[in-house]
């Protein structure tokens, strides 16, 4: 139905295709039912930790020693923590530096990645068995340790959180990426500027990467998710994001301590991170599926 | 076959060393003094001096990395711990086997759960308990192993009270671990079991063995199955990475002296060479079962098995085909 638009013979279809090809991403994104509810959840958490104080009377870090462990009720609707800080504030605030962190975490090894996978990837032979062999080394150490290794070492904080994960992450996107590049760099159009005279650099950049922005939105995406997992994990364990500083692993990890006796500290920030991971999963596979023009219909 | 076998095993050897420098070079430049923290406030410089020596800290980056090499690869010595003096291989020795039997145990569950209800969610391809797999799966591949341990815990171990919370007491204190471990593999091989069984009931020789009258429930055991196995062994080996990496978080919350206790006793008391032989050990688990599954694969697939004998025979592809067109760069 929507074919006849852009496949209409007229002098504007080459300048409605262009547009026309994401608005029709986003059409099948949102025909996509179960991607839609992902891209709800995630539009509902940016909205609310961004805008985190239009929707708490408190600030995150005010104690009151009257008010300890609250169970929810219309003042506190979450509850409040050992300190008597409302629990529903502190979740937003430690929201945005969870979302913060994964979302940084996820540019910088998508990014520095990228320039390993198209090296790797476009220039093939030895260049390539080097750079993959290196990735065989640090893809030897799981994940998790590597970003415990790197962050025990860097200290805590937002920033050395994000280094240490999005380093840990570097190996994975960067095949990614290689893959692609791969199958694209023998197509007739590289070729074709390779031929008129393009620089390699000029041939990446403006010929081949264009290319692999599909499956590094969806990497990306979906990095955050799991971003949100090891970044949580962290503070949980110690590293990581520390107090005062609220993040959701710190929340947990010092909620545990009174896990016989008071659940909300332990019970709402797990439903915040659950849904948090699940709506970017949610929304990567569904911009997968929307980007991916073999299941276009 | 066997040729190949033996290049991967040889090729372990150089990516463990990659691992151990690596490992060694992010602790060594960490800052922080861990003479000062073990000798306490109020030491002599000449006590420093002596511990600094004793410890061998007193020497340069790559004396320090050969002698560390020298120990962990010829001698199997990674070193006594700044805190206990307790020799880290011993300790390791002592605590692997609880993890691994965890690993083990979890990888089973795995298996045993997750496969079933992918070939049955393929069966009724559609239908309502489909659907509702499916929701379980999204689910279950979004909590994390400390958030499923933590509310489990509360499940129960406070709220019903049904299974202990702490410890290797009994046979009952297993279970939260190993199935806080197993959720999200469960997940993902329920997916691929589903995926497989799709593809596999729509090929000829299903329908033939259809024709021939045999019942469903025989084709599905003798014809189908076999072909999940596949998928099952490729998550299993990338799983089993994620299991002994997240028995830091599962282990030290439900307090089991394993592997991963170790290593976040090692991480909160900074006691570096403890970090580095945790992760030295863990590591080169994670490239053998690498190795363990990619044989596996030769082994249960005929196609695999004969891409790795023709390989001979063939002519080597890179000189064969088309020249790249990245020659002669500076044009």
């Amino acid at each position: 139905m929507k074919r006849n638009k852009s496949d209409a013979p007229s002098a504007l279809a080459d300048v409605t295709r262009k547009r026309g090809q994401w608005s029709d991403v986003l059409s099948r994104l949102f025909r996509n039912k179960i991607g839609l509810l992902g891209v709800i959840i995630v539009l509902l958490l940016v909205v609310l930790t961004v805008f985190a104080p239009l929707f708490t009377r408190y600030p995150y870090d005010a104690q009151s020693f009257p008010d300890r462990f609250k169970l929810p009720d219309a003042s506190h609707i979450m509850g409040t923590d050992n300190f008597g800080r409302d629990l529903w504030t502190r979740l937003l605030y430690g929201g945005r530096i969870s979302l913060l962190i994964a979302i940084l975490a996820s540019v910088i090894s998508n990014f520095i990645g990228v320039f390993i996978g198209s090296v790797s990837g476009y220039f093939g032979s030895k260049t390539d068995t080097v750079i993959m062999r290196a990735l065989d080394i640090l893809m030897a150490i799981p994940p998790l340790l590597l970003a415990i290794a790197i962050s025990s070492s860097l200290g805590s904080g937002p920033v050395n959180t994000a280094l240490a994960i999005s380093l840990s992450g570097i190996p994975y996107s960067a095949r990614i990426i290689r893959s692609t590049v791969m199958s694209i760099k023998d197509s007739e159009f590289v070729e074709a500027a390779r031929a008129t005279g393009s620089r390699h650099l000029r041939v990446i950049f403006r010929h081949i990467l264009p290319n692999t922005i599909a499956p590094l939105i969806v990497g990306a995406t979906l990095g955050i998710g799991a971003n949100i997992m090891a970044i949580s994990g962290l503070s949980f364990i110690g590293l990581g994001v520390h107090p005062p500083i609220p993040e959701w692993g710190s929340i947990l990890a010092d909620g545990r301590a009174y896990i016989r006796d008071f659940w909300p500290i332990i019970v709402f920030p797990s439903i915040f991170i659950m849904l948090t991971i699940l709506g970017f999963n949610l929304f990567g596979d569904a911009l997968r599926d929307a980007l991916d023009p073999r299941l276009k219909d | 076959m066997l040729v190949y076998a033996l290049k991967r095993l040889l090729w372990m050897l150089p990516v463990m060393l990659g691992v151990l420098i690596i490992v060694f070079t992010i602790t060594y430049f960490t800052p922080g003094d861990p003479i000062a923290a073990m000798l306490g406030p109020g030491y002599t410089p000449e006590r420093y001096a002596q511990k600094a020596a004793e410890l061998g800290l007193d020497q340069g980056y790559f004396i320090r990395l050969g002698k560390y090499i020298w120990n962990a690869f010829v001698r199997f010595d990674l070193g006594r711990s700044y805190l206990s003096n307790l020799s880290i291989s011993d300790e390791i020795a002592a605590r692997f086997p609880i993890t691994l039997c965890i690993g083990v145990l979890t990888i089973f569950v795995m298996a045993v759960v997750g496969m079933p209800l992918g070939i049955f969610s393929a069966i009724r391809q559609y239908g309502a308990a489909d659907a509702a797999l499916t929701v379980a799966a999204l689910v279950m591949n979004a909590i994390p192993a400390f958030v499923f341990a933590l509310l489990s815990l509360i499940l129960f171990g406070v709220v019903l009270r049904w299974l202990p919370v702490n410890g290797l007491g009994s046979w009952k204190a297993w279970i939260l671990p190993v199935v806080t471990s197993a959720l999200p593999g469960i997940a993902v091989v329920m997916r691929m079991s589903r995926t497989t069984m799709l593809e596999v009931i729509r090929q000829d020789y299903i329908r033939t063995a259809r024709s021939k009258g045999l019942k469903e429930g025989v084709i599905i055991r003798k014809h189908a199955l076999k072909n999940c196995l596949i998928p099952l062994i490729t998550v299993t080996g990338g799983f089993m990475t994620s299991v002994l990496a997240g028995s830091i978080i599962v282990e030290t919350i439900f307090g089991i002296p394993g592997l991963g206790m170790y290593l976040m006793g090692g991480i909160i008391g900074r006691d570096y060479p403890v970090i580095n032989g945790s992760v030295l050990l863990i590591s080169l688990i994670v490239c053998i079962l690498n190795l363990v599954v990619d044989l596996l694969y030769a082994m249960i697939d005929p196609r695999i098995k004969a891409q790795y004998s023709a390989k001979k025979g063939k002519i080597k592809k890179s000189g064969g085909t088309l020249p790249p067109v990245n020659e002669g760069g500076a044009a």
